[in-house]
């Protein structure tokens, strides 16, 4: 019986723990609670994913009205892995925050962190599972609240510009993805996603459903930080607390990409998005763009976070770029590198924040001879930065291995070549962190640090050994990377 | 209207003097409640009234009290950045216009499709007068579950930036205006007054315009108004800011524990049919119980939001 209401669950476990962690109001008990939502929520999201897999869609009414008077969850295989996503991330960093949070916020305010963590998975959970457009949306508004929220408890000042202005951005996109959400419903008197793919053809040739397109386009690509859109993203992971730059950047950014996936491909349907508005001849130049100018930015920050933040945007890049191609292979590169750009750069974000723990820094001058004096951390810190480069064994290389099969089925020699430059790039600004930590001279504290106590290195290491089994055995995110990108594209042909 | 509304908007962007642009964006906003009065929108128009003209303004004020009245000049440059950007935006607005279906068209798409349902059934399923109530609230009851959540979240983001009134540590007594005996009286007056109103617009909300929603705003501004003229010492006594801010988050528990009691019938996330003898019977208890749990959240929510910008002036 209980399996039947597992959707409902999936979000209103954690959307039920964030106002008692409020009502609690103590730090070690609002972290305990908000731990083991978290991890009911990654259990929930496996059964999910098992019945998808197993039995194909999900359905499930809420408030028992059927769609489209009422709102409904729709799981189908792509949703199911973006929520094994979000509550797998939220589930190791939140395991790793205790510490990590003591010592980077305030202590009468620690136990907000975890009302506004629980609140924020609840919204991306929403986001990923609902099959309803205003859904989406009032989701999207709680997640984004909650991370200014997260964003601006952090000890740092800069930190609240970096929220005040990411609240300025993300309103912007909230808003235009509203203007575009009304402009369907006015064209078609739906909001459910499939009678919406459903009725849009019908009037696909009127102005106002290209314009409610365009609206949808860029205000999820500001979500998703999508370059030329992306000014927000650095200084908000650099200054937010370390266990919250590394729930973003394994959650926030992925859950825009899906949405995009959705709107294109579901919602709007491949004819329409890529044959009417011609959209991969602007999306293919700009994740270029993205990747080359963000990668090499990357590589002349000082401080790590922001050089990290940078990376991400590269890193989306990636992701539109798969996209572009509209192919099988393609969406599947994009989708598996959801998955797996998540494993790393949350590995990577956590690994700092253990340097952060002892070292109270992570500008790179402050890093130097740190390889010496914290060999765990630094090792994961070296695996996850390889990771992000591509080198065989790790998650990073299949989904580069995917995206230049992608390009050369197509015939685009020079893509595959541009991605494979690319992952110099990113080569040259992990070295640069390596080279500073392992051959930089200490400084006179370096005596002082010591290795990160094993309740910070323990996630650290499991994300580090998730990164290389996922490199390793690939059935898993393959297989349901292919399937979710032949029913995104099954839709229309 | 609709003249007034773009020239109250114009003046609000070229002003330069912030108090007479928050005083505007009331103006602006009362305008455009008339204007949903006229679309036969009553209960965004409502809202609207309550939310835009009043509360929001308010909060508004709270805001400038701490930082200026001035807007800092900004460099030119800036300007033509921005103004391209709007431009753009005005100029896909206007030309995504041109396919729209006209005002009032019986015909449109959005009158056809799930509308029909709601305007024909809603009596027979839900059993209550007011459409908008029963699409609000069950229908479409866990979008305003999430709008709940989106107030409640609003509120935890403020406390956590501007902190909330200390515990024993509400500053001096001569916070208020008590010596204006024509506000306290008038004050006073006016109290019971709103506060009735409020319970009325609460438990009105399924046979007239009106709600949870519209109820907790009017509620919180009867305590803004005590507050105000009284002193927050006064206010705080009669509404700790400890029990506000656990309020808050009872109330979004309220609304969601409707829905885990009806999963624990065994029927979906707030489906309301099993909780009463019969469907409409059950539909009734449950459209008041998650309007009482979102008149809890917004007014704790707004008051809140009060005494954080009010205690933060006090502290500096």
């Amino acid at each position: 019986m209980i399996s039947t209401q597992l959707p409902a669950l999936q979000v209103v476990i954690p959307l039920l723990a964030g106002p008692t962690c409020l009502l609690l109001h103590h730090s070690r008990l609002s972290w305990g609670l908000a731990t083991s939502a978290s991890w009911v929520a990654l259990f929930i999201s496996l059964a999910l994913l098992d019945q998808v897999l197993a039995t194909g869609p999900i359905s499930y009414e809420l408030g028992g009205w059927a769609a489209p008077w009422g709102i409904e969850y729709r799981i189908d295989e792509i949703n199911a892995f973006v929520l094994l996503i979000i509550s797998g991330i939220s589930a190791i960093t939140i395991s790793f925050a205790r510490a990590s949070i003591e010592h980077e916020v305030h202590n009468k305010q620690v136990y907000l962190v975890y009302t506004g963590w629980m609140l924020c998975l609840s919204g991306l959970l929403g986001i990923a599972i609902t099959g309803d457009v205003f859904n989406v949306f009032v989701f999207l508004e709680i997640s984004s609240l909650s991370s200014y929220l997260l964003i601006s408890l952090s000890r740092d000042r800069r930190a609240l510009t970096a929220a005040f202005r990411y609240l300025v951005m993300g309103t912007i996109g909230a808003t235009f993805i509203l203007i575009g959400i009304a402009l369907l419903y006015m064209m078609t008197g739906t909001l459910n996603m499939s009678d919406l793919a459903a009725r849009i053809p019908s009037v696909s040739d009127t102005r106002t459903v290209k314009i409610a397109f365009a609206f949808l386009t860029a205000g999820i690509g500001l979500k998703a930080a999508m370059f030329p859109m992306h000014f927000w993203l650095p200084n908000a992971y650099a200054y937010a607390p370390s266990a919250i730059s590394a729930l973003f950047a394994g959650t926030a950014t992925k859950v825009a990409i899906y949405l995009l996936l959705r709107f294109f491909f579901t919602i709007f349907g491949v004819e329409f998005s890529f044959e009417t508005m011609k959209l991969d001849r602007i999306l293919l130049p700009l994740a270029l763009a993205g990747i080359f100018v963000a990668s090499t930015v990357a590589i002349f920050q000082t401080d790590i976070k922001r050089m990290l933040g940078y990376s991400s945007i590269a890193q989306i890049g990636y992701m539109v770029l798969g996209v572009s191609l509209v192919s099988v292979t393609g969406v599947t590169a994009a989708i598996l590198h959801l998955f797996n750009h998540a494993l790393m750069k949350t590995a990577l974000f956590v690994a700092l924040g253990c340097v952060f723990f002892r070292v109270g820094s992570v500008t790179r001058g402050d890093l130097a001879g740190i390889g010496y004096a914290m060999p765990w951390t630094m090792g994961a810190f070296v695996l996850g930065g390889l990771s992000l480069v591509g080198i065989p064994l790790t998650v990073g290389f299949i989904s580069k291995w995917y995206l230049i099969v992608a390009a050369l089925e197509q015939q685009m020699w020079w893509l595959a070549g541009l991605v494979l430059i690319s992952s110099l790039l990113a080569l040259v600004y992990v070295w640069r962190v390596i080279e500073i930590a392992y051959f930089g001279t200490p400084g006179d504290r370096s005596t002082e640090i010591k290795e990160a106590p094993a309740t910070l290195l323990i996630p650290t290491w499991i994300l580090i050994t998730a990164n290389i089994y996922f490199g390793v055995d690939t059935s898993l995110t393959v297989g349901v990377a292919e399937r979710a990108a032949q029913a995104l594209l099954g839709n229309v042909s | 209207m609709l003249s007034l509304l773009t020239a109250t908007a114009l003046a609000v962007a070229r002003l330069d003097q912030l108090f007479a642009a928050v005083m505007l964006f009331g103006i602006y906003s009362l305008l455009s409640a008339a204007l949903f009065v006229v679309m036969d929108a009553v209960d965004v128009a409502f809202t609207e009234a309550a939310v835009g003209a009043g509360i929001a303004i308010i909060l508004m004020l709270g805001a400038l009290a701490l930082t200026s009245h001035k807007q800092h000049p900004v460099p030119r440059s800036r300007h033509w950045m921005a103004l391209s950007v709007v431009v753009i935006t005005g100029a896909a607005l206007i030309y995504g216009t041109l396919d729209m279906p006209l005002y009032a068209d019986p015909n449109a798409p959005a009158h056809l499709h799930v509308v029909p349902r709601y305007l024909q059934q809603s009596m027979q399923e839900i059993g209550i007068p007011n459409v908008v109530t029963s699409v609000l609230a069950s229908y479409r009851g866990y979008d305003t579950l999430g709008e709940t959540v989106v107030i409640f979240t609003a509120a935890v983001g403020v406390i956590g930036r501007l902190g909330i009134v200390p515990e024993g540590k509400v500053g001096p007594k001569t916070g208020g205006m008590e010596h204006h005996l024509i506000l306290r009286i008038t004050a006073k007056l006016m109290l019971p007054v709103i506060l009735v109103f409020a319970l009325y617009v609460q438990f009105h909300g399924d046979f007239g315009p009106g709600g949870g929603f519209q109820a907790g705003v009017i509620f919180a501004s009867a305590f803004i108004l005590y507050g105000l003229v009284f002193g927050m010492e006064s206010v705080t006594t009669v509404a700790p800011p400890v029990v506000v801010r656990s309020l808050a988050a009872i109330g979004v528990l309220i609304y969601a524990g409707v829905g885990v009691v009806s999963l624990l019938m065994g029927s979906n996330f707030l489906d309301y049919n099993l909780l009463g003898h019969e469907p409409t019977h059950g539909q009734h208890l449950g459209i008041f119980l998650v309007e009482f749990g979102v008149g809890v959240t917004v007014a704790a929510s707004m008051i809140s939001l009060f005494y954080a910008y009010a205690s933060y002036q006090r502290e500096k």
